[in-house]
């Protein structure tokens, strides 16, 4: 219930749950109004910024058309690189690193949520690895492990690149809350349906794949999905270890240029990326709920 | 999940079937706590191998921790259990293999709901006794059209009724062709009008020759279907008799006022 949805507006007596939801609800008056407001809105910030004594200055350091086309395709000529085609090393990291979070965090929930004595070490250790990981900032790991790694001047281990230390520390940082998520699904399924799955005589390995982890990861697609969006944007830490993806290379840019437009170029590229994401998280969210709905009314 | 099997110490494995008559359970001084609850205080119970025993006491006498012990869903603080003379407590025994002879079947169904009732059918069978799942569908959908489920076989759990569900659960049990079956207060969820169709189903099963044990609160359906009826108040066994003679002239205080109170609440 996000402020100024038009359903909520009194007096309206809208159709519900059909067609998208920004469209939705209210009559026709109640739309209008609340069209209006948000427009005003808008025009009232733009305004704004327009009339601010520094705006021309603004505009013309973080919003120059021309450094913004510069910025995009890159010259590496004159010392900088195309923002526009360092986006898709974060795409690359993030896809990279997504099947893996995916891979380990399932892992961790696993160990932790095992029963019995013998587990019992592995357990602790897994429960000190999401402390600690939940615990220490992001950067501070890319920073230990792109830095400290290469240091060790080990065989392989050490010479890799920046992106791939910058995709093992967004692993074992994301792996730590993914797991809690995966953790909070398993929860999630009642565990009459393990007792139902045990008593036919199918081993704990059998229930959890066929009968557990398929409702558990039905009831986390959402939070998954939005620890993904974020995902997708903290590949853009990476830059500091001096892999040129998008805000790297817009660092440069800027440094280069001495203009700020290389930035708007990144984050706008950003937001084309998370924001069917976002869109599509919604999606699922709507149609698990519609079908939870028609489940309760059978 | 901590006593993982080892296949040295089969108890009713399929290589040795078990005999298909004589004492099929024997439970010696059953003891259970939860906690500091001790929900079990002793049970010695023996059931013939055809039998059906039905379970009557009022909620949290034991008689569903009974039946889950009996399917290790729950282990056991203290006592034996034996099925046609082997023990299935204690060390060195897969749980998975002594399960597939001991079917049970929940008062709340416990359906899978994110698979189709022949699937929901076919799990067990394809993944534990390990068939093709051409042969474990054709003895699913056999089993279905048995119970009249037939038509359901693709339907999702969610748009069956209770009963429906019931019966779909009583079929999965089947499905693993169990030589036991343990129903726990199998109709005690279901709506009024739905109970007589999972009850046919019981019925067919007793008359089939199914040993059974059934835990229920509906004492028309216990004089009717059992051998034996056992009364359970505060985890102890305490009185079992034909229904004939502990319906009629009960021997215990303590059941006559049981059965006092069942008669007063107008269920029988």
């Amino acid at each position: 219930m996000v402020l100024g949805e038009p359903g909520q507006i009194p007096g309206s007596f809208g159709t519900t749950g059909r067609g998208p939801r920004l469209l939705s609800g209210g009559g026709r008056r109640a739309t209008a109004v609340s069209t209006a407001s948000t427009l005003v809105v808008i025009a009232a910030l733009v305004a704004i910024f327009w009339l601010a004594p520094g705006s021309a200055q603004v505009r013309h350091t973080f919003f120059n058309p021309a450094d913004m086309w510069h910025a995009f395709v890159g010259d590496p000529k004159k010392g900088y690189y195309s923002v526009g085609a360092a986006i898709w090393l974060n795409i690359r990291m993030f896809l990279v690193a997504e099947v893996l979070i995916l891979a380990l965090a399932l892992l961790i929930a696993l160990i932790r949520q095992s029963a019995g004595p013998v587990l019992f070490p592995l357990r602790v250790l897994a429960m000190i690895y999401v402390d600690f990981f939940r615990g220490v900032p992001l950067l501070l790991v890319i920073l230990a492990i792109g830095f400290g790694v290469p240091a060790l001047r080990l065989n392989f281990v050490s010479t890799q690149s920046a992106a791939v230390y910058g995709v093992v520390a967004l692993v074992l940082s994301y792996s730590a809350y993914v797991s809690e998520v995966y953790r909070a699904g398993l929860n999630s399924v009642h565990q009459s349906q393990t007792a139902a799955a045990r008593s036919l005589g199918l081993s704990h390995a059998t229930a959890l794949r066929y009968v557990i982890l398929p409702q558990a990861v039905r009831n986390i697609i959402p939070p998954l999905l939005n620890d993904f969006i974020s995902l997708q944007k903290d590949t853009a830490l990476v830059g500091v270890l001096g892999a040129i993806e998008a805000n790297e290379a817009a660092q440069i840019y800027s440094s280069t240029v001495f203009n700020y437009s290389s930035y708007v170029v990144a984050a706008i590229l950003f937001l084309i990326l998370t924001i069917p994401l976002a869109r599509f998280t919604d999606g699922l969210i709507d149609r698990d709920r519609r079908r939870r709905l028609a489940g309760a009314g059978a | 999940m901590s006593r993982r099997g080892r296949t040295t110490a089969e108890p009713a494995g399929d290589t040795a079937e078990p005999a298909p008559e004589g004492e099929a359970i024997r439970v010696d001084d059953l003891r259970k706590s939860f906690g500091s609850n001790q929900v079990l205080k002793g049970i010695d119970l023996s059931v013939a191998t055809h039998e059906v025993i039905c379970l009557i006491g009022a909620s949290g006498s034991g008689k569903s921790t009974l039946l889950r012990c009996l399917n290790l869903l729950e282990p056991i603080d203290a006592g034996r259990i034996s099925l046609w003379g082997r023990p299935i407590t204690g060390q060195h025994i897969d749980q998975n293999l002594v399960r597939r002879h001991i079917g049970i079947v929940f008062q709340s169904y416990n359906l899978f709901p994110h698979m189709t009732v022949l699937r929901n059918v076919t799990l067990a069978p394809v993944k534990a006794r390990g068939l093709p799942r051409a042969q474990a569908e054709a003895e699913a959908r056999a089993l279905l059209d048995r119970f009249g489920l037939l038509e359901k076989q693709d339907d999702y759990p969610d748009r069956l009724s209770g009963g429906q569900q019931q019966r779909v659960a009583i079929v999965r049990a089947l499905a693993m062709r169990p030589q036991i079956m343990l129903l726990d207060e199998v109709t005690s969820a279901l709506d009024p009008e739905l109970v007589a169709e999972v009850l046919d189903v019981i019925r067919e099963l007793a008359a089939s020759g199914m040993t059974m044990l059934i835990a229920t609160h509906e004492m028309g359906f216990a004089r009717d279907i059992a051998s034996r009826v056992c009364f359970l108040e505060d985890g102890k066994i305490v009185e079992e008799a034909p229904p004939a003679q502990l319906f009629t002239s009960p021997q215990d205080e303590r059941t006559r006022r049981f059965l006092r109170r069942i008669v007063e609440a107008g269920r029988m």
